[in-house]
């Protein structure tokens, strides 16, 4: 109990005990409501019971007396009113003078406003991006001009975190893959007596597509985010506007070596990838086919011509331009808080990936024409 | 008077490095207690022991007469709810408007219904002074001076009857600094707190402390900020009566 009510000839006396805090409010509250008003001329509040009061009591006991003043009646403290209540309306008073809050905008948006919006934001999107590339290349062809502004050992470091410690999920995914694809059509090719074939299709399959397709994915979920998350968190601590105040271009030091790294790492890693699915597809045509790993490479040597390697590997540094902007690009878009920063993060891979396979399905049709 | 933050003989090892070693610290209720060291003293080490946000190698730490130092996750857990806390930066929560800051103690440890939470969080954030239209802006919105209101705002949020400020008017010019000191002061009388305040700076010291604690040598020095000034101390002297402190002894007659 946290109250007694008491109503003699119109006037109606409130004894107020026990904790009045936040975490009553709830039962407080229940217990003002079954306190009746009808015929009450006078409300007398007596806190001589020492209540324990805190501010949300006060707060409730205020909102009470104000709805209760509201139908004409009188309110009175028997004794000194809470120190809570004094607080609450010395800012009461402060507070009226403050302008309501804007009216929040109205929801519903026509669908044509909707897809002009989106448009303009797409486009806009699309400059910036632009923009960012532009950027990003002309302090690449200022740095080029000299070994300091390269930082050669940035751009170690982004080899040794991006390629190094890549190497073992590389290697697995590249491994696992060419099993699947060799297991896959050994079945299939059985049928006709034409497993030799198999050798084909994961030596054509890892070297010109698979092979780099795939390290270009994992390394963009592993690198893309990292590149985001590690500048978006500059960002929010104000590191990057740090940097540019001392006059050292972000794009420089952020972005270049980032960049310059992955465009070595990447190939390095789609050479691995390339080996470790070979040696996958010799393993399971040893086992699945009795095939002699040396006639399984023999085969090899038939299958391929001398540019399938390459025409894999050409396209790694351009995946890897793609991974490193969208990710240092994003990371410097982040601003104010961290939600941000995993919603860039996200886009960033998201981003990635999808520019990847763009590039990828691009120089597909370029390979084709060209006869490459 | 009751003692409200009691710690006794803590010690806090990092490897070899000693930061405390047996430090004993009193806080009485309805003071404003002012925790003052050198950099690296341990003063955030020591307000992360009170807090039960790190666990001392030995010695206890009392919050209103209970001993947190082992206690359950859930006990451990409605301490936490029985004091407010202001993080040096602020630590408002960047993804929620400044409402939704000073609303998360309270749906985490209160049942409240939708209305009186509202009303409620306008509430603290009127009596520490933000404008109305601060309620829903976002934390990077916000300038310097109106984060340590929010942040003020959120700790007050369940109505402690402690109160921690970790550098409260760190990074806020000297006027901003005074205005924050009365509101602490105002809020401090009107709400009936304990506050315990790290800080570095000397107006906010004599403005607002009673008594003051000063880390030295890994133990603490305290009692009525009268006293301390005159300690014998090397680092208290040069504190309080160094080149940088002579003018605000000239100004408040120390």
């Amino acid at each position: 109990m946290h109250l007694s009510a008491e109503v003699s000839d119109g006037r109606l006396t409130l004894r107020l005990h026990g904790d009045w805090r936040a975490s009553e409010l709830p039962a407080i509250r229940a217990e003002l409501d079954r306190v009746s008003l009808e015929g009450v001329r006078e409300v007398a509040v007596d806190a001589a019971g020492a209540p324990r009061i805190d501010l949300s009591g006060a707060w409730l006991l205020r909102e009470y007396l104000d709805a209760a003043a509201g139908g004409a009646r009188r309110v009175a403290f028997v004794g000194v009113p809470p120190a809570q209540l004094a607080l609450i309306d010395r800012t009461r008073e402060e507070a009226t003078a403050a302008p309501p809050a804007p009216a929040a905008g109205d929801g519903v948006e026509s669908p044509v406003v909707a897809v002009g919006r989106a448009v303009v934001s797409q486009s806009r999107g699309m400059r910036d991006g632009l923009d960012f590339l532009g950027r990003v290349t002309v302090q690449a062809a200022r740095a080029f001009g000299s070994a300091r502004r390269l930082r050669i050992t940035s751009v170690a470091r982004y080899v040794y975190d991006t390629g190094i410690t890549a190497i073992p999920i590389v290697s697995l995914i590249a491994f696992l893959i060419s099993v699947i694809i060799a297991y896959m059509s050994a079945q299939q090719l059985l049928n006709f007596g034409a497993e030799v074939y198999v050798v084909d299709l994961v030596t054509i399959g890892v070297l010109r597509e698979l092979g780099v397709l795939l390290t270009a994915i994992i390394v963009a979920g592993r690198s893309g985010s990292a590149f985001a998350a590690e500048i978006g968190a500059m960002k929010l601590n104000e590191e990057v506007d740090a940097l540019n105040a001392t006059g050292v271009e972000p794009i420089e030091v952020l972005v270049l070596p980032r960049v310059l790294g992955l465009m070595i790492a990447l190939p390095l890693l789609t050479i691995i990838a390339d080996g470790v699915g070979l040696a996958g597809g010799a393993l399971l045509c040893k086992w699945l086919l009795d095939m002699p790993i040396i006639q399984y490479f023999a085969r090899v040597d038939d299958a391929i011509s001398a540019t399938t390697f390459w025409a894999g590997l050409v396209k790694a540094p351009v995946f890897a331009i793609l991974i490193a902007t969208a990710g240092t690009y994003r990371g410097l878009q982040v601003r104010g808080s961290s939600r941000e920063l995993g919603r860039l993060t996200t886009v960033a891979v998201v981003q990635a990936i999808f520019l990847v396979i763009l590039a990828d399905a691009l120089f597909a049709v370029l390979f084709m024409e060209i006869d490459f | 008077m009751r003692p409200m933050v009691e710690v006794r003989g803590i010690v806090n090892r990092f490897g070899a490095q000693v930061v405390h070693d047996g430090l004993d610290m009193v806080a009485y209720e309805g003071e404003v207690f002012g925790i003052v060291g050198g950099s690296g003293s341990g003063k955030s080490v020591l307000l992360r022991t009170i807090l039960g946000l790190q666990r001392p190698q030995a010695g206890e730490v009392m919050l209103e007469g209970r001993n947190i130092t082992h206690l359950s996750w859930n006990e451990l857990r409605a301490a936490k709810a029985g004091y407010g806390v202001t993080f040096q930066q602020g630590a408002l929560y960047t993804s929620l408007t400044v409402l939704q800051n000073i609303q998360l103690p309270m749906l985490e440890h209160l049942s409240l219904p939708p209305d009186a939470l509202d009303a409620l969080a306008r509430l603290k954030l009127a009596i520490v002074g933000l404008p109305a239209n601060a309620a829903e802006k976002y934390p990077s919105q916000l300038s310097g001076g109106m984060v340590k209101r929010a942040a003020l705002a959120r700790s007050l949020a369940l109505d402690p009857r402690l109160l921690f400020l970790d550098e409260p008017t760190s990074g806020l010019d000297p006027i901003s600094a005074a205005a924050f000191d009365a509101l602490v002061m105002a809020l401090q009388k009107d709400l009936a707190l304990t506050v315990v305040m790290i800080t570095h700076d000397l107006d906010t010291i004599f403005r607002t402390c009673n008594r003051v604690g000063v880390i030295v040598d890994r133990r603490m020095v305290s009692g009525p900020l009268a006293e301390i000034v005159d300690h014998p101390h090397p680092w208290i002297r040069e504190y309080f009566h160094g080149e940088r402190a002579l003018r605000f002894g000239a100004r408040h007659g120390a």
